[in-house]
């Protein structure tokens, strides 16, 4: 039987601790909240140099190496979520995931599209992005994934067609790399940038990602591409409207009427096109769409 | 005569003690001894008298600054003895997660017996110590006395030639006790050699074939236990009771404690008559006059008294 | 009396057992199965990459602790707890009794990496991919962990023999770290002027056990495989420096008063 000291002993153990635990954790929650603003946040990485790092690792590396890439995914994932945060440790933590473990190809591939995406999406630096994937080839030549991301970077971000050609075509060599990519090569060394390319480049994007924000990002990019590409058809359509009758449609309900589009022309996520006051398709108004910026200096290459 | 079963020349131990290790404290000062077969030899001595650094030199626990010491004739740096010899040391501790079983089965298999015959063996030792029923309890659960007897029983394992026991008696109730005195018997019986540590001096007159003393790392004396009291002086006690309205006398020759009407006189063997006059003359009536059994006891106090003038530490130069 | 080192080393992993040392199993069992169902959700496509990394970490650190803090008690707890009194006593020499305890522990550790191996095994498995030719060479990266445990434990061991559990612990782990760091150290020394900061350098590269030999885990994860040669100069070098630390063990332990 037991003492009634003991009795009365469990059940403080049993009330307290909970009420504890509790405790604790709203005064955690607290002191989290304190530093919530991303502009305010100092943001540290005690080590950065990635030399040290693998120094210290002790043959284990190859975790640690997991454990930074999981910190930059987590990384990203809240900057992305919070407003006028800016992206600046996402570089030195893909560094020294890729300096602990070279051959995570998933890092170099996640550094390709954020660390060069401009705007509230990426660090906006095509230039590390660029030197990240290039080291990603180094160390694994047989990869045709990291050249096919390096020609992205060159196309899409830096406009270089030469450059992104010959990554591609190299790409296009490696083990397992599927035929468009030497297709794609001899397209963007002769005609250079268009709506069409960019849109096997994105597509192959898609394809060859597992990571879910790159697809939804891919995803968000192949629909504005396609509504780019929506946009010069009906361009052309309303150009041989105004032929017809002298001014430009004010609608696609008028196009339908004169015979020009057998119905109501909807973008990727089902909203009709508008025709704004200069006569040219735009997107609807409510529309998520966004077409991309960089397919506005979208040129032929430089002869 | 068949060789000695333990022969101990000249074996000194130092210990080097202090902050910096540099001064030694010689626990065992150039021991000589010897033991032959069949007997049982007690070993006394007060705490800190080198007993038990004797016990661990001859059992290879610790390593002698000098001297040799042989058992059955083998060195006692000579692992091969220990097949012939059994240990209990002074306070065992044993692997307090196995049982008594499991304990006595692990160091059978040092004595090159069978699974068989060491189980046997096994089985007969607990039930001779009388730890059978409690054979499979951990030994984390044991108390002082039944340790003790597992003790005695991982001694006896191998059938040892000579056993040496470091205060056998130690935690054991006088049931226990007296067990463990016809275990020695017992052995003895057997025809094997008990060397034995003690305190307990009543067990040592009653067991031993021989004693010695040690005292201060030195030895005292070597014999049996009679040979060695009777060099102490022999006294009569004279029982008396005084007449009523009687008193003592003064000037008594020997000394007297009253207890109830009765008195306890002592005196030397040769003032005996003196004294008996004395009494005589204050007629007192005599009840009983006899030898005053000479005991160790008052031999070993007498000796340590004297050990406490000279320093019981003796202290050797740095080398 | 080649067989006494025997019972000594069942013993021991037998002290092993009843002490719960096995329990950490359970611990391990936890983080896989954790790690199991939570690595889809983080990492997507490199769900195995991280599973073996960090199975293959938590067998060696795991099995790193229990090396060091049970072996430095090998010796030192059966002096300290006087169960080596009467055990000596026995027709066992000093040596071989050095020896049934180091071989317990690796038995213990042993018998600890199997199990930890078969749960890494299932979380594998759960995580959906069919095991491929290529994930033999876990087992490799799992057999140098072995080595390695096994050199740390016969360094733990060694101390043992003279110094207090705190203390050992302490060299040991100063041990380990300075051969973690033993290609580094003689490389700063190939690096400076100093020819007698080389000679220095160099002495202590060769005298300190190089753990870097045994770090396979990167390699396993990416399921690249591992030269034979390396294996069989690993299983070498493990097996001439344990017997050296076990040759000085049992020089020091032969000496020693057991008071």
């Amino acid at each position: 039987m037991k003492r009634p000291s003991q009795t009365r002993a469990l059940w403080t153990a049993v009330i307290a601790v909970p009420l504890l635990f509790a405790a604790i954790a709203g005064l955690q929650m607290r002191i989290d909240g304190e530093a919530r603003s991303a502009t305010k946040q100092k943001e540290d990485l005690l080590l950065r140099t990635p030399a040290v790092i693998k120094k210290m690792s002790f043959g284990y590396d190859s975790l640690l190496a997991d454990i930074y890439w999981t910190r930059a995914v987590q990384y990203y994932g809240t900057r992305l979520a919070t407003k006028g945060a800016t992206y600046e440790q996402l570089w030195p933590l893909l560094d020294i995931t890729t300096a602990l473990d070279s051959k995570m190809i998933v890092a170099y591939r996640f550094g390709a599209i954020f660390l060069s995406e401009k705007g509230t999406a990426g660090a906006g630096r095509p230039d590390l992005a660029i030197e990240l994937v290039k080291r990603g080839i180094a160390a694994n030549p047989d990869e045709w994934h990291l050249d096919l991301d390096l020609g992205f970077l060159y196309y899409w971000r830096m406009k270089d067609y030469a450059s992104a050609a010959k990554a591609f075509l190299a790409a296009s060599k490696k083990p397992n790399a599927p035929q468009m990519l030497a297709m794609t090569a001899a397209r963007v060394a002769e005609k250079g940038g268009s709506l069409d390319t960019s849109q096997m480049i994105w597509s192959e994007i898609y394809v060859s990602n597992k990571d879910p924000k790159i697809r939804e990002r891919a995803l968000q990019t192949l629909q504005g591409i396609k509504a780019a590409q929506d946009q010069l058809h009906l361009n052309e359509i309303a150009d041989e409207y105004k032929n017809r009758f002298g001014r430009y449609p004010a609608s696609t309900s008028e196009l339908r009427s004169a015979g020009f589009l057998d119905g109501i022309p909807v973008d990727p996520l089902g909203y009709p096109y508008v025709f704004g006051p200069d006569g040219k398709a735009a997107l609807n108004p409510d529309s998520p769409i966004v077409i991309p910026q960089d397919l506005n200096s979208l040129a032929a290459p430089k002869q | 005569m068949s060789a000695p079963a333990i022969e101990i020349l000249g074996l000194t131990k130092d210990y080097p003690v202090g902050f910096w290790r540099k001064k030694m404290r010689r626990s065992l000062d150039n021991l000589t001894l010897q033991v032959e077969e069949g007997e049982i030899f007690g070993y006394l001595g007060p705490n800190g008298a080198g007993k038990t650094t004797t016990l661990k030199l001859l059992t290879g626990l610790i390593f002698p600054t000098a001297g040799t010491a042989r058992v059955l004739g083998k060195s006692i740096d000579d692992v091969t003895m220990h097949r012939e010899i059994g240990y209990l040391p002074e306070q065992p501790y044993f692997y307090d997660y196995l049982t008594a079983r499991e304990l006595l089965d692990y160091y059978g298999h040092f004595g090159g017996l069978s699974k068989v015959q060491r189980r046997e063996r096994v089985a007969q030792l607990l039930e001779r110590v009388g730890l059978a029923s409690a054979a499979n309890l951990q030994l984390r659960k044991y108390s002082k006395g039944m340790l003790q007897r597992a003790g005695i029983a991982q001694a006896m394992l191998h059938d040892p030639k000579v056993v040496f026991l470091d205060e056998p008696m130690s935690g054991l109730d006088p049931v226990g006790r007296r067990e463990v005195r016809d275990i020695i018997l017992e052995l003895k019986k057997q025809g094997k050699t008990v060397f034995f540590s003690t305190h307990i001096l009543s067990d040592a007159e009653m067991l031993c074939d021989r004693v010695a003393v040690l005292a201060g790392g030195k030895l005292q004396g070597v014999g049996a236990p009679e040979e060695i009291v009777s060099l102490e002086v022999h006294a009569m006690d004279i029982l008396f009771e005084l007449r009523e309205g009687r008193s003592l006398p003064a000037g008594l020759a020997g000394q007297v404690t009253t207890m109830g009407g009765r008195c306890h006189m002592e005196v030397p063997e040769s003032d005996l008559y003196a004294a008996l006059e004395q009494l005589r003359h204050c007629e007192a009536r005599i009840l009983s006059v006899s030898p005053v059994r000479p005991t160790l006891e008052d031999y070993f106090l007498r000796l340590v008294g004297k050990e406490k003038v000279t320093s019981h530490a003796v202290e050797v130069a740095v080398r | 009396m080649s067989a006494t080192p025997m019972p000594v080393a069942v013993n021991t992993f037998r002290e092993a057992v009843r002490d719960r040392v096995l329990y950490n199993l359970v611990f391990f069992a936890l983080v896989m199965i954790g790690a199991a169902i939570l690595v889809g959700q983080i990492s997507i496509g490199i769900d195995r990459l991280v599973i073996v990394n960090l199975g293959l970490s938590a067998i060696s650190l795991f099995g790193l602790v229990m090396a060091i803090f049970i072996g430095v008690g090998l010796v030192s707890k059966e002096i300290e707890k006087r169960t080596l009194y009467s055990l000596l006593a026995q027709p066992i020499r000093r040596w071989e009794f050095l020896i049934g305890k180091y071989a317990g522990l690796v038995l213990t550790l042993v018998v600890n990496t199997f199990f930890m191996t078969l749960g890494l095994a299932a979380a594998l498995f759960y995580v959906g991919r069919p095991f491929v030719r290529t994930d033999a060479v876990i087992l490799v990266s799992i057999y140098f962990i072995l080595l390695e445990l096994a050199l740390v434990t016969a360094i733990a061991l060694f101390f043992s023999c003279f110094s207090t559990p705190m203390l050992s612990t302490l060299f040991t782990l100063g041990i380990y770290i300075t051969g973690n760091f033993a290609s580094d150290i003689r490389g700063f020394g190939d690096f400076t002027k100093s020819p007698g900061i080389k000679v220095v350098t160099r002495v202590i590269y060769y005298l300190v056990p190089n753990f870097h030999n045994f770090n396979s885990i990167a390699e396993a994860s990416h399921g690249e495989s591992i030269p034979l040669a390396l294996v069989g100069q690993n299983t070498l070098y493990t097996a001439l420096y344990v017997a050296l630390l076990l040759v000085a063990a049992s020089a020091v332990f032969s000496r020693r008063n057991l008071k």
